[in-house]
């Protein structure tokens, strides 16, 4: 197994005209551990993801990710579809992007595209309906039951997507990026949206996601109470910049932190004038 | 009838009667305005080149009133029918499980009905023809559903590769002297080939753009036939295209004629019947083919194109030859029905490929349900068929047809067979409404 840490940014860079959204960001994320990437609202979270997961192409700057067998890809090189193809990074969206006219089941069976149009013969093979295919539909098909099973949506699985409650689509989501075999999970906001009751259960999700099939998961979350009880990591951004990273509990007690997301010119000053009156 | 409406609505829905008689009279007011000139006033040149003119105003209040009064039948209806039209929303649950039984036959119910035509009206030349006409309407419809239905990219351009499956068949057939059954596969590969190269400059486009562009690959094609004489005969186009043979066999009169084979006596029927079931293979191959690769992934893959095509990219779905392939798959039966309609009529024309031809295998596919199987068969009969109807109606023709289409759409507006079907179910198969369905991006 490789030593190198899953993911390596360096010198990220994305300029949107004159904006300078993310500047020069590095940090990196550890094997089969849960990095969350934290920030108040316009820090350039969301545009980090967009250019690790190929959706954006950055100004400049490196994204390395190495596998367990010690491949690595430089992941601004690659095409947006072989960013989940060959370097086996899966994500979901702050705004939730499921097929909403496909079954629960053909989503799962939509996220395994790849490994199907292999099995399919490029179609050639599925068309006339050869035994090797049908077994691995029949696979794809277990592996969604699986997944399904896991994230708690077996009885909804003949439902159309679309027709699911907000916080089941959230966890379908996540069963639909893991059931491409990803090496590193993003998560854009998994928690959003969800009550105390459905955020301890993705709590738990994630932690077995990590543990019991070894992915690495990166993660942009809002709520703390997530990110302080699952993250083995966490970085906080701020107008595009690294501002700190470290373990949840230093990130905690960091100054620079609790100046970003609660301010810092008015009390200050209040301090100063505090200090002359 | 006038009359009893609006005091009908007086007694039960007192806000919208008034609503009602808004919209009613705002509508004769539009009609006013814009009938006043095309009715109202009559020009005409006189004997000496002057201008004479007379003025209808019987004719113009009448219309004022037919508007009036139609507005508020529309209105009534859409109340009575619910927001929507929806159907679910006035038919009780009992009988709408019994028009989903009925649903659940009429496909297999059709097919052997179908498959029966020749028999049953062998005597009738023209129901015959008419079959062959809408069994090809019904392929085209189908191979289109493939691009517009499954992929959800609004093709505008789709006679283009109808044209060049036609003019493949044609030209190889006259100039080289192969036979149809040769060509068939050679039109399908060399339309597809075209739909590759229609879909490389489309990619990136979306809604009208892509609408824009197909349909203006469709009028490029036509002109190139019309104006590249050497090749393709220009306007004159190619005649004396060969007949189809039963795998060699020709169905002439003669010696080696099927008839003289057979032993029976000649009748030119038999070729009627002939094309009748080899146009019916090949749309029934064009939906098995359909249906296969629905369950497959790159049918999948065209459907969730449809739904979300940012969520495929991330899936790591190939957006450029998926959408390639939905074109290439589409332009290929395009081609097949080409090659079917040079041996049919023996003589093309760029004239048989002008972009009504695209528009009415597009609103096949819209009536009948994009991405249903049945619903474009459905259309296909509805539209080729209904036409011929109507055609004692003569002049009117258009007219009730239009006026039939606009109910239709109003009523369903997803078009006959609006719900989807799932590819692939664990326990039961749970239709999808059609609000959830999305229309994709163009």
């Amino acid at each position: 197994m490789s030593s190198a840490p899953i993911l390596a940014l360096e010198n990220l860079t994305m300029r949107f005209g004159g904006i300078v959204a993310v500047n020069a960001l590095s940090f990196t994320a550890q094997r089969k551990q849960i990095t969350a990437l934290i920030g108040p609202n316009g820090a350039g979270k969301t545009t980090v993801f967009n250019c690790i997961t190929g959706f954006y192409k950055p100004t400049s700057g490196i994204i390395r990710l190495t596998h367990d067998d010690g491949a690595q890809y430089e992941m601004q090189k690659l095409r947006d579809f072989n960013i989940s193809k060959q370097a086996k990074v899966a994500r979901t969206f702050q705004n939730i992007r499921l097929f909403p006219g496909m079954t629960a089941l053909e989503n799962l069976m939509v996220a395994q595209h790849n490994a199907l149009m292999r099995a399919s013969g490029f179609t050639v093979l599925g068309l006339l309906g050869v035994p090797s295919w049908r077994a691995a539909e029949q696979s794809a098909i277990d592996a969604a039951v699986f997944w399904l099973k896991r994230v708690g949506l077996i009885d909804r699985a003949d439902d159309a997507a679309g027709n699911l409650a907000y916080g089941d689509q959230r966890r379908l989501e996540i069963a639909r990026a893991m059931c491409t075999g990803p090496a590193l999970l993003c998560l854009d906001e998994p928690a959003a949206g969800l009550n105390a009751r459905e955020s301890a259960a993705l709590s738990e999700l994630l932690l077995s996601i990590r543990s019991d099939h070894g992915t690495s998961i990166l993660l942009i979350e809002h709520d703390m109470s997530v990110v302080m009880e699952i993250s083995d990591r966490v970085v906080v951004m701020d107008y595009g910049v690294k501002i700190a990273e470290g373990t949840p509990r230093e990130i905690r007690d960091d100054p620079k932190v609790i100046a970003a997301y609660l301010g810092t010119d008015e009390e200050e000053a209040a301090a100063v004038m505090e200090a002359e009156a | 009838m006038s009359a009893s409406h609006p005091a009908s609505s007086n007694g039960s829905e007192p806000v919208g009667a008034a609503f009602i008689l808004k919209k009613a009279f705002l509508s004769a007011l539009v009609a006013l305005g814009l009938f006043s000139l095309m009715i109202g006033v009559r020009t005409e040149a006189g004997q000496s080149g002057q201008l004479e003119y007379w003025t209808r105003f019987g004719d113009l209040a009448s219309l004022v009133a037919a508007v009036f009064v139609g507005s508020i039948i529309v209105e009534l209806l859409r109340l009575w029918l619910g927001p929507r039209g929806g159907l679910g929303s006035f038919v009780p649950p009992s009988v709408q499980s019994g028009l989903s039984i009925a649903g659940r036959y009429l496909a297999p119910a059709l097919l052997i009905f179908t498959f029966l035509v020749p028999v049953i009206f062998y005597n009738q030349r023209y129901i015959l023809d008419l079959g062959i006409l809408v069994l090809t309407y019904v392929m085209l419809g189908w191979g289109l559903n493939v691009v517009v239905g499954l992929a959800g990219l609004l093709d505008l351009g789709y006679v283009a590769f109808y044209a060049v499956g036609a003019y493949s068949y044609g030209l190889l057939s006259t100039t080289f002297g192969l036979s149809f059954w040769i060509c068939l596969p050679l039109a399908g590969i060399l339309a597809a080939f075209w739909g590759v190269l229609l879909g490389f400059p489309v990619l990136r486009l979306r809604g009208d753009y892509l609408a824009i562009v197909t349909l203006a690959f469709g009028e490029i094609i036509r002109l190139v036939l019309i104006n590249w004489q050497d090749v393709t005969g220009g306007p004159n186009g190619v005649s004396g295209i060969p007949r189809p043979t039963l795998f060699g066999i020709p169905l002439t009169p003669g010696e080696g004629g099927l008839a003289a084979m057979l032993g029976i006596p000649f009748s030119p029927t038999h070729r009627i019947v002939f094309l009748f079931y080899l146009i019916l293979a090949l749309a029934l191959l064009t939906n098995w083919v359909t249906i296969r690769l629905r369950r497959l992934p790159i049918g999948r893959a065209w459907e969730a194109l449809r739904e979300d095509e940012v969520a495929c990219r991330a899936l790591g779905i190939n957006i450029t030859t998926t959408k390639l392939t939905a074109f290439a798959t589409g332009a290929m039966f395009g081609g097949f029905a080409g090659a079917f309609f040079a041996t049919r009529q023996g003589f093309i024309s760029p004239e048989s490929f002008t972009f009504q031809e695209s528009a009415l295998v597009l609103a096949i596919v819209v009536l009948g349900g994009m991405g249903s199987q049945l619903g474009v068969a459905l259309a296909a009969l509805a539209m080729i068929g209904g036409f011929e109807l109507f055609r004692s109606l003569e002049v009117y023709r258009m007219l009730v047809f239009g006026l039939a289409m606009v109910l239709i759409m109003i009523w369903r507006p997803r078009g006959i067979v609006g719900h989807r079907a799932p590819t692939v179910f664990l326990e039961k198969s749970k239709s999808i409404s059609s609000d959830l369905v999305k229309e994709g991006h163009g």
